[in-house]
């Protein structure tokens, strides 16, 4: 936002950012430890810049974490890096494999990276005694999400109450905490898809490259288009193609599907996206597809 | 292309219909997804309903769904060309009003929903209580399941009548009355063929014209102070910038302001929105502010102008809704938190109890029970820099949190 309105009226785009920053200010007033979690996707990214904006000419006062699945796109991990950089954070990585080997997380060969998740991060928040970790959920991405405050408690195990939310008046955020306990802060958590793209489109901020059309070797499975990867072997059937395509989420590569696209610019996205008729989880996370309270439980058991 | 925004939150009665209603909102203006709607039509098919279950878009929660109830604040999103809406699907259940009152608390708009065979309720009425206390400056009452009473102008008016009569005795500033079918789609989206006796607007059509933003306040000057922004490097050594977002009035680089409560004055040097120096600042942005003299602002303070400032007080008349099963009575300790201030409050007086069907006041009561309003007196171990909420949403708002539990257990609206 440069020059005022002569009517005194916000976009809504202005509305939103003015929101957020009222949140990450409050949030690191009010808490001892604070961390932001951060992925390097569209969403963290947005929210990373969001808290740039809140503190500037200061550095962001609270490090950034990322847990590290082993599974994720290199060129996100790039993106990443080039932003912590610039921006002068810490970056705290807690990485499954690592918690794998010092038994934190018990590997038992059932249970999917995605799920193994939940642990690390619970343990990352304990050992470095976090105690609020922001994250750039959105409740337009799913039904559960839907439903969460901006503050959201967690007790001791992590865990969230949905039918036990406090109640959330106005901009007046409640972050009491018990020992051991945490909250989730989501700043973002009005924004939609579509804000997110007008948002990079308007500020001209650095995302991975994935989230462009380009040329990959993919393969089909449950409906979802897979990059090949070592990581991934493919299954009996399965075949791989050449094809252009971009993500609209980036998370696990092995679960993560693309679609075919050729949008190669932020407005050539913004209008793909405006005109989509799945959702962006609904298109390619393998991890929301598992039933219909995927991600409820998930997030009751201490999930982003 | 500067699109604006419309908060709006449902409200009424269990069943009468609100999270059927922003599903066919949402699907008739073409803002679900194939996901989204095989997701539900499978869920209404598995359940053996007879036609697919909109209100299965909102009700999110695996309890939700089992019991058939909202129990949370669901928030939906769609835009038109002009406008984006952030809708708040509240929960009719009277267990969980706190809920409703989360929703309610930031929406330009509430919408009251009243099942045509059964008129107005307890429990739309202090809906009504709540929205109108709130402040929710534009209502409109949709009376649904049309289709149930022959789409009769009859039941329309009567009840029409009735809310009426009712909304005169509250403060609601802009009313419509609407007769839907969230099932059928009547007057949500497309225009009711069978209701040719009613030519007011739909729904949709009303969302998208009603005028908010003369809803705010552009005179008085508020800035509740939420971070003191010092960056400690060479490049910025002096830099000492005051963070919050605007609640109310237009601050220029060069005004003469005072800083509450310690009342010293001073000019703005510059307002900074990230890198930018901006020629105005106005609610809602959230800004940092500098000053031309070195004086002492911490968080909580207010900066305002020096002829029209909030009054520091300890002691505060508000109206308060109570949100937990242990009754408020006096004498009790609470913790109370009103814009960046956190402060202690002693609960001085419960001087009535109000009663959400009649309006009448219940002066012999002395506590406050789960879900009911009344007027409080308080004291507070600092003073808070307070507006009516009549004047000020932001100013005038406070919370109450339980210090044993944590949880937040009241709403408090300060009186005129
Ligand atoms: N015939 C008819 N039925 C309707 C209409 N609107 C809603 N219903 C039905 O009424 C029942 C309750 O609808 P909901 O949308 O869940 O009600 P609600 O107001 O959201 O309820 P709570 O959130 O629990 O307070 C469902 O079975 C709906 O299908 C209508 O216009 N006509
Ligand atoms: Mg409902």
């Amino acid at each position: 936002m440069t020059a005022t309105h002569a009517d005194y009226r916000l976009s809504q785009l202005d509305q939103l950012e003015a929101e957020s920053i009222h949140i990450f200010r409050e949030a690191a007033a009010e808490f001892e430890k604070p961390v932001l979690m951060f992925s390097g996707g569209k969403d963290s990214i947005v929210m990373l810049r969001l808290a740039e904006k809140a503190f500037f000419p200061a550095k962001i006062p609270f490090p950034v974490l990322q847990i590290d699945n082993g599974l994720d796109f290199p060129e996100v991990a790039e993106t990443r890096d080039r932003w912590v950089q610039r921006l002068g954070v810490r970056l705290v990585i807690a990485s499954i494999d690592d918690a794998i080997a010092r038994g934190i997380v018990v590997d038992d060969g059932k249970t999917s990276r995605n799920r193994l998740q939940t642990p690390t991060l619970l343990n990352a928040i304990e050992e470095n005694g976090f105690t609020a970790a922001f994250g750039g959920g959105r409740r337009d991405e799913e039904k559960a999400r839907a439903k969460e405050r901006v503050y959201s408690h967690r007790d001791e195990f992590g865990q969230w109450d949905p039918k036990m939310q406090r109640p959330e008046l106005w901009s007046l955020y409640n972050g009491r905490l018990h020992e051991g306990e945490h909250m989730r802060i989501f700043p973002i958590s009005n924004w939609t898809e579509l804000d997110i793209w007008d948002y990079i489109g308007r500020e001209g901020i650095e995302i991975p490259q994935v989230y462009f059309a380009h040329q990959r070797r993919v393969f089909e499975r449950d409906g979802m288009l897979l990059t090949e990867t070592p990581l991934n072997p493919l299954r009996e059937g399965e075949v791989v193609t050449e094809r252009t395509v971009r993500y609209r989420t980036c998370g696990d590569m092995t679960l993560t599907g693309c679609v075919e696209s050729t949008a190669s610019t932020i407005p050539e996205i913004i209008e793909e996206v405006a005109a989509a008729r799945v959702t962006e989880r609904g298109a390619t996370r393998g991890d929301d597809r598992f039933s219909e309270a995927a991600m409820e439980d998930r997030k009751k058991e201490g999930y982003f | 292309m500067a699109m604006d925004l419309l908060r709006f939150a449902t409200a009424g009665s269990v069943d009468d219909g609100k999270s059927t209603l922003i599903g066919r909102l949402l699907f008739d203006s073409k803002s679900i997804f194939t996901d989204q709607l095989e997701s539900v039509e499978k869920t209404s098919q598995d359940k053996g309903h007879g036609y697919v279950d909109l209100s299965l878009l909102t009700d999110g929660l695996r309890s939700e769904r089992e019991q058939g109830i909202t129990i949370d604040v669901a928030y939906r999103y769609f835009a038109t060309p002009n406008r984006k809406f952030i809708i708040a699907d509240t929960p009719g259940h009277v267990q969980y009003t706190r809920n409703m009152v989360t929703g309610a608390s930031t929406a330009d708009l509430g919408l009251v929903l009243v099942d045509a065979r059964h008129g107005l309720t307890e429990q739309s009425r202090r809906h009504a209580v709540l929205l109108s206390l709130l402040r929710v400056p534009h209502l409109v009452l949709c009376i649904n399941k049309m289709d149930l009473v022959d789409y009769s102008q009859e039941v329309y008016n009567k009840i029409s009548a009735e809310f009426t009569a009712f909304a005169t005795k509250l403060n609601i500033p802009d009313l419509e009355v609407i007769p839907i079918s969230a099932l059928q789609g009547d007057n949500v989206v497309t225009r009711s063929t069978s209701m040719d006796w009613y030519s007011g607007p739909t729904l949709i059509h009303h969302l998208e014209h009603v005028h908010v933003a003369s809803d705010r306040d552009l005179v008085d000057v508020r800035l509740p102070v939420q971070y003191v922004i010092r960056p400690k490097s060479d490049d910025h050594h002096d830099y000492r910038g005051y963070a919050g977002q605007v609640a109310g009035g237009v601050l220029k680089p060069g005004d003469e302001v005072m800083v509450l409560p310690s009342g010293m004055t001073s000019k703005i040097a510059g307002i900074d929105l990230f890198d930018k120096e901006i020629p105005e600042a106005f609610p809602p942005m959230s800004v940092t502010v500098r000053l031309e003299d070195d004086v002492d602002v911490s968080r909580g303070d207010m900066i305002s102008r020096v002829k029209n400032a909030p009054e520091p007080s300890q002691d505060i008349d508000a109206m308060i809704c109570w949100m937990t099963n242990a009754p408020l009575r006096p004498r009790q300790k609470l913790a109370i938190k009103h814009t960046s201030n956190s402060a202690r409050a002693l609960i001085k007086d419960i001087q009535y109890r109000l009663d959400v069907n009649s309006l009448h006041r219940d002066l012999e009561t002395k506590e406050l029970g789960l879900n009911e309003i009344g007027r409080v007196q308080l004291r507070t171990t600092k003073p808070l820099l307070c507006d009516p909420y009549s004047k000020n949403r932001t100013t005038g708002s406070f919370i109450l949190i339980d210090e044993a539990t944590g949880v937040t257990v009241g709403a408090g609206m300060i009186n005129d």
